[in-house]
């Protein structure tokens, strides 16, 4: 069966040009690249060759990126690596995040917080946007660090980085920006925004798995998570992977000239897919803010019903989704991005996250729709709560 | 998510689903914080005590519904002290097991059942 992939947001597939590009780095071009010898040598140039990619697409200079494993390792050494440094050398042991982040800002924050490290949760509103106000008001004599992502992987909100980072500038804060779902997708400017530290990770962009990169200003070092070897300038150790970084410099190369009409063409095939949905399937709502979203998303909440029936209904047809529900997390909580913009529960259960990619089509689109219609109204034959309203319903007619 | 083949049958074709008109017991239980709400609507033969026939509405997960779902199948043409011995962990068995963190809240419709007969027999006490 043709399968329609609609969670890119997730990961992306592998496109076919960083395929080619890495497989001479599976094969003939196995060297270290801290070796001398030409087999490390080849390799090496091609590690330089993507960390300028890397540089060029966010406006930053090579030697203020260091590859890693990842957005989550990224966030991680940000984040310890400032308690670490900063705790002790300038006493500035406040930092401000969001409600909203991924969870591993928002638990390694919490766990620093444990330790001793004084952290604001910045709360959102109903769309989940948080206030500039409220940010600037949060500041105070010792806060050190603000971590804002740039884009919400649940709602695909966006954050104004820009404005924040003219905010922290003001009041002499670095900025941590976790912009894992942006790099590759929107324009990036960590000079323009202000940005001390960012991170990105290659499988949000049509690269691999388990590679990343973060971008440290030059000059604002922090201790590294990893020790031991002297890769990655000290900031990392290990033997670089190099195959996925190779891979997220073609895909960033590519990314970059693509982008504009990415934004175009992906952009009407969600809006045409969302307003489909909400104006065939009754008692539906868009999750998030819409006049600020990245063009590959939409949120919606289909009510009476739980999401994860959603999410197998629509993978037996073929269909990959994801869902904020609690039931299919395993956390048995529904999202703490949907729950923290007050969304009412039965609605938060029903959360259903569509992220589209450069393969999406209107057929896929189309096809999705019918599924969905069905899908919904079968779930919801089955659910009290949608008897109950349309018994109400009918009782006030 | 590891649904087994049964659940996933459970699930995608349930038996017994809607509001039963004629029913002279019902019990709902869950809310919707936990995620999942189950109501059962029971016909019971007032001679008998045998369930003659049942029903069920889930808002829930996958295995919520396919529990509910197994629970009535099961629960059907039993007494009301054979079907008062049914347990959860006998429908999870029937359904060829349950993820592990489903067990708990996703598998309630075997107390939504005792409930519903429990009231019933409050309400109507032996002769
Ligand atoms: C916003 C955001 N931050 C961080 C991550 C973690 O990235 P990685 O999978 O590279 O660890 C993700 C992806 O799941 C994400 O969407």
């Amino acid at each position: 069966m043709k399968r329609i992939y609609l969670d890119h947001n997730a990961s992306t597939p592998v496109r076919e040009e960083v395929k080619q590009k890495v497989i001479p780095f599976l094969g003939e071009m196995f060297g270290n690249p801290s070796s001398r010898h030409k087999e490390g040598r080849v390799v090496r140039v091609a590690v330089e060759n993507a960390r300028e990619e890397v540089a060029r697409t966010i406006n930053a200079s090579s030697r203020e990126i260091t590859f890693t494993s990842g957005a989550t390792e990224g966030n991680n050494a940000v984040l310890r690596g400032y308690w670490q440094s900063y705790k002790e050398r300038e006493k500035k042991n406040h930092i401000i995040t969001t409600a909203i982040e991924h969870p591993c800002v928002l638990t390694t924050s919490q766990k620093l917080k444990k330790e001793g490290f004084d952290v604001t949760f910045l709360p959102v509103d109903s769309v989940g946007r948080i206030s500039l106000d409220e940010l600037e008001a949060a500041i105070r004599p010792e806060t050190g660090l603000v971590s804002i992502m740039m884009i919400n992987n649940e709602t695909g909100n966006i954050y104004p980085i820009e404005r924040i980072g003219e905010i922290c500038q003001k009041h002499n804060v670095l900025l941590h920006v976790d912009a894992a779902q942006a790099v590759g997708k929107v324009p990036v400017d960590v000079k323009k925004m202000h940005i001390d530290f960012l991170t990105l990770s290659g499988h949000k962009f049509y690269a691999l798995k388990g590679a990343g990169a973060m971008y440290t200003k030059w000059g604002r070092w922090i201790k590294p998570l990893m020790t031991g070897g002297h890769q990655e300038k000290n900031r990392r150790s290990g033997t670089e992977n190099i195959v996925g970084i190779i891979a997220i410099g073609e895909a960033l190369k590519l990314a970059r000239d693509e982008m504009d009409a990415d934004a175009v063409q992906i952009k009407k095939l969600r809006d045409y897919f969302e307003k489909r949905v909400l104006d065939e399937i009754p008692y539906t709502q868009v999750l998030g803010d819409p006049s600020n979203r990245i063009y590959t998303t939409t949120n919606i909440s289909f009510k009476f019903i739980e999401g994860e029936g959603i999410i197998l209904k629509l993978d037996v047809a073929g269909i990959a989704v994801s869902t904020g529900s609690a039931c299919s997390s395993g956390s048995l909580e529904p999202s703490h991005v949907i729950t923290s913009m007050n969304v009412p529960l039965e609605d938060a259960h029903s959360s259903t996250r569509f992220s589209l990619g450069k393969q999406t089509t209107k057929e896929d689109l189309d096809y999705t729709v019918d599924i969905l219609k069905d899908t919904i109204a079968t779930l919801r034959s089955y659910s009290p709560l949608y008897d109950e309203f349309m018994r109400n319903q009918q009782k006030g007619e | 998510m590891e649904y087994t083949e049964k659940v996933m049958e459970h699930f995608l074709t349930p038996k017994n689903v809607g509001r039963l008109d004629d029913a002279n017991a019902e019990a709902e239980i869950g809310n919707p914080a936990c995620g999942d709400i189950i109501k059962l609507y029971l016909k019971l033969n007032e001679e008998t005590g045998i369930i003659e026939d049942i029903s069920f509405q889930t808002f829930g997960c996958g295995a919520a519904i396919a529990t509910s779902s197994m629970t009535t199948e099961m629960a059907k043409g039993l007494t009301i002290e054979e079907a008062l011995e049914l347990t959860r962990e006998q429908v999870a068995d029937e359904l060829g097991g349950l993820p592990a963190n489903k067990m708990h809240c996703s598998n309630m419709a075997a107390d939504a059942l005792h409930k519903a007969l429990k009231e019933y027999q409050e309400k109507h006490p032996k002769k």
